[in-house]
């Protein structure tokens, strides 16, 4: 077992840290307009998107933020990427905070930061040719001496994702969808970023489109040096991609361990249930059975562990404390009764 | 790069035209009543453009003694054909004409009156009725109602345009910012659109009309005040709806500035919807001068306007030409820019060029 436990650990100091999330916060006011709400006596409504979520991401890694949908994984992607202020908390990209740093130190670290959208269709304007698409940060942030220099660099990029020179002069309709996530990724990394923040990459493509692209990301993070941040619900492409693996519930972290030690010995009940309600062929190795429930009303969370009302293990002390994010064997949990939770 | 240009195959139209732009040209040419009055609008508007050459009270070539004269261009004093006068030269004179005669010749426009010209030699009280010399006859000041009627054309056009462009401009500029903006520049702008909006346009216009002596361009920025609101409402809705598209946020998300985004990605949105509606803008524009030139509050006095011809008519039965006139001008003109405007609103409509 203790060479179990050295290996997990050492693929978690695989490098310093590039990206820290420090006590992140994000509430949004979703009350209604001031009158409708005197008139009919509403209280102000708060959402607590993000609830005090802290993370590092390695350099050269990458870190895979998995939750249903409304857990807060693109709020977090947002702030990480400086599109959204944070309530409360930052996020420290090698030592720089994008929300407070001057507008010209934030443009070295904006170029450095970059993201690969969700749904290829919509992520590209279908009045540009793909070759003004993909030069576009290469223009905002001045990269290209003259006109020649960016074209060349737009076909490097293109190469480097397996399309070719003469796409340069096509729409984007002229792609399947596999071929227009590859632009979206030379997109990314026309600005030669270090970070990029992927926004379920995948999910808008077919099964078999997905393994070419997660292939292609895998191969540009070991030539690029790149780190990822992976959002994603799809727990089979968190286990061939991610190094660390985040669990996101309500916008709460609970539960943060390596890839290996989350497959092996999950210990918070919820990614437990996870596991076990993700669809499979071979199976994760455990019982079928899942837990009831939804996800609750984000706007009237549970109180204490927000995953009480659907946790098997549940007790008085779960619905009124807190839990606190502490070490259990090879993870970080946030649940009274991870200890109860081994298998 | 280069090469890769060069190797894009298809026609010359293809390359300078997105495949979308090519779709919504083949539709607009598909509309055959849109795609002639285009053609026939754009005749007429250039014939007119070029109303010096085609109705003047001046020769458009003289040959005199030898040399040659431009007076369209240049002002020539008579005693340069051999007058008594130091004025500039009346060529319709036929004194001067015979001066010019004996030593030389003259290339007459095909109108020999300008918009101004008064036929003095009227066999019958103005307005006269058709002849050969005033083909569709003169208004009740003796001028010749063909030429004034291209005149007319011609200011009415390059009124419309000009009130057209410059209220597009604003309207586009003010719609973008409230909507890209949102918050209470959106809220502010709102309320002070629909105040604005509720004043009475053409009594404030008459108000102001008589305070300054209206020219062309105090009535293009007196109408400016109130006619750049057209497109606000729509600009407004198309970039709040564009600013939350998918390739717009992508845009910020890779570092491309705020007004970049709003310039480059969201504003050509809003262009389709602007672009339908400019031609009716455009015939707006020219019925409010028209109006206004009919009321007797638009442009100076003596200027060729439709409007005024319009008037003219009213104020003349027993001369049916004029109003005939008029009417007919205004009619031709108004219904090609509303044919024109239903094939640029077919050409724009995305259920026709996005099949």
């Amino acid at each position: 077992m203790s060479a179990v436990v050295s290996e997990f650990a050492s693929s978690t100091e695989a490098g310093q840290a590039l990206v820290e999330v420090r006590a992140l916060t994000r509430r949004f006011d979703v009350s209604s307009p001031w009158l409708n709400r005197v008139l009919q006596r509403e209280p102000r409504r708060i959402l607590t998107a993000v609830d005090d979520v802290s993370f590092d991401i390695a350099r050269g890694s990458t870190y895979a933020l998995v939750g249903e949908s409304g857990s807060g994984k693109s709020t977090i992607a947002k702030m990480v990427l400086g599109l959204l202020a944070p309530s409360a908390g930052q996020v420290l990209i090698d030592g720089s905070d994008l929300s407070r740093a001057d507008a010209a130190a934030n443009a070295n670290v904006r170029r450095r930061v970059q993201m690969i959208f969700q749904d290829p269709h919509a992520s590209l304007n279908p009045r540009w040719r793909v070759g003004d698409i993909i030069s576009e940060p290469i223009e905002a942030f001045g990269l290209a001496a003259n006109s020649g220099e960016r074209a060349d660099r737009v076909v490097e990029l293109l190469a480097q994702v397996g399309l070719s020179a003469a796409d340069a002069t096509k729409f984007p309709h002229q792609f399947s969808g596999g071929q227009k996530q590859r632009i979206g990724i030379a997109r990314a990394l026309a600005s030669n970023p270090e970070f990029i923040v992927c926004d379920e990459p995948t999910s808008a493509l077919d099964v078999s489109v997905q393994a070419q692209v997660l292939n292609l990301m895998r191969d540009l993070q070991a030539e690029l040096g790149l780190t990822y941040l992976f959002i994603t619900h799809d727990l089979s492409v968190v286990q061939y991609m991610a190094d660390e693996v985040g669990v996101l519930y309500l916008g709460r972290l609970v539960e943060t361990a390596s890839r290996e030690a989350l497959f092996a010995s999950p210990r918070h009940p919820y990614t437990r249930m996870l596991l076990e309600a993700a669809p499979r062929l071979d199976g994760f190795g455990r019982e079928h059975v899942i837990d009831g429930g939804e996800i609750p009303d984000p706007i009237n969370p549970p109180a204490g562990c927000h995953y009480h009302p659907r946790c098997p293990l549940a007790n008085a002390r779960c619905q009124s404390e807190i839990p606190l994010v502490r070490d259990v064997q090879w993870s970080r949990v946030a649940c009274h009764e991870a200890e109860h939770t081994g298998l | 790069m280069a090469a890769v240009m060069e190797g894009a195959k298809g026609s010359r139209r293809d390359r300078f035209l997105s495949p979308v732009n090519l779709r919504r040209w083949q539709t607009f040419c598909a509309n055959r009543r849109g795609y002639w009055s285009l053609w026939i609008f754009l005749i007429l508007f250039v014939v007119t453009l070029f109303a010096e050459f085609v109705a003047n009270d001046r020769p458009l070539y003289v040959s005199y003694d030898g040399q040659s004269f431009f007076p369209v261009f240049v002002d020539y004093p008579e005693t340069r054909f051999g007058g008594d006068f130091e004025t500039s030269a009346e060529y319709r004179d036929p004194f001067v004409a015979e001066l010019i005669e004996e030593k030389g010749w003259m290339l007459w426009p095909l109108i020999r009156y300008s918009y101004d010209t008064v036929n003095y030699e009227l066999p019958v009280p103005a307005p006269a009725p058709p002849s050969a010399e005033n083909w569709i006859g003169t208004d009740d000041q003796g001028r010749d109602v063909l030429a004034r009627v291209i005149y007319g054309f011609r200011i009415s056009i390059l009124f419309g345009l000009a009130l057209t462009v410059f209220s597009s401009i604003i309207g586009v500029a003010v719609g973008a910012v409230q909507g890209y903006l949102g918050g209470w520049v959106d809220l502010v702008g709102q309320r002070f659109l629909e105040v604005w909006s509720g004043l009475p346009v053409l009594y404030l216009l008459i108000i102001l009309a008589s305070i300054v002596e209206p020219n062309f361009w105090w009535l293009l920025g007196l109408m400016l005040l109130f006619s750049w609101m057209s497109l606000v409402g729509v600009v407004r809705a198309e970039v709040l709806r564009a600013r939350n598209l998918d390739y717009v946020r992508a845009a910020a998300a890779l570092g491309v500035g705020r007004w970049t985004i709003l310039v480059r990605h969201v504003l050509p949105n809003a262009m389709v919807a602007t672009l339908t509606f400019l031609p009716f803008i455009l015939n707006g524009s020219i019925t409010t001068l028209t109006s206004l030139d009919f009321l007797g509050f638009g442009l100076p006095p003596g200027s060729a306007s439709l409007g005024e011809l319009l008037a003219q008519g009213k104020q003349n039965l027993q001369a049916p030409w004029l109003g005939i006139t008029a009417f007919l001008v205004l009619a031709v003109m108004l219904s090609l820019l509303i044919f024109i405007g239903e094939a640029v609103r077919d050409a724009f409509d995305p259920r026709k060029s996005l099949q």
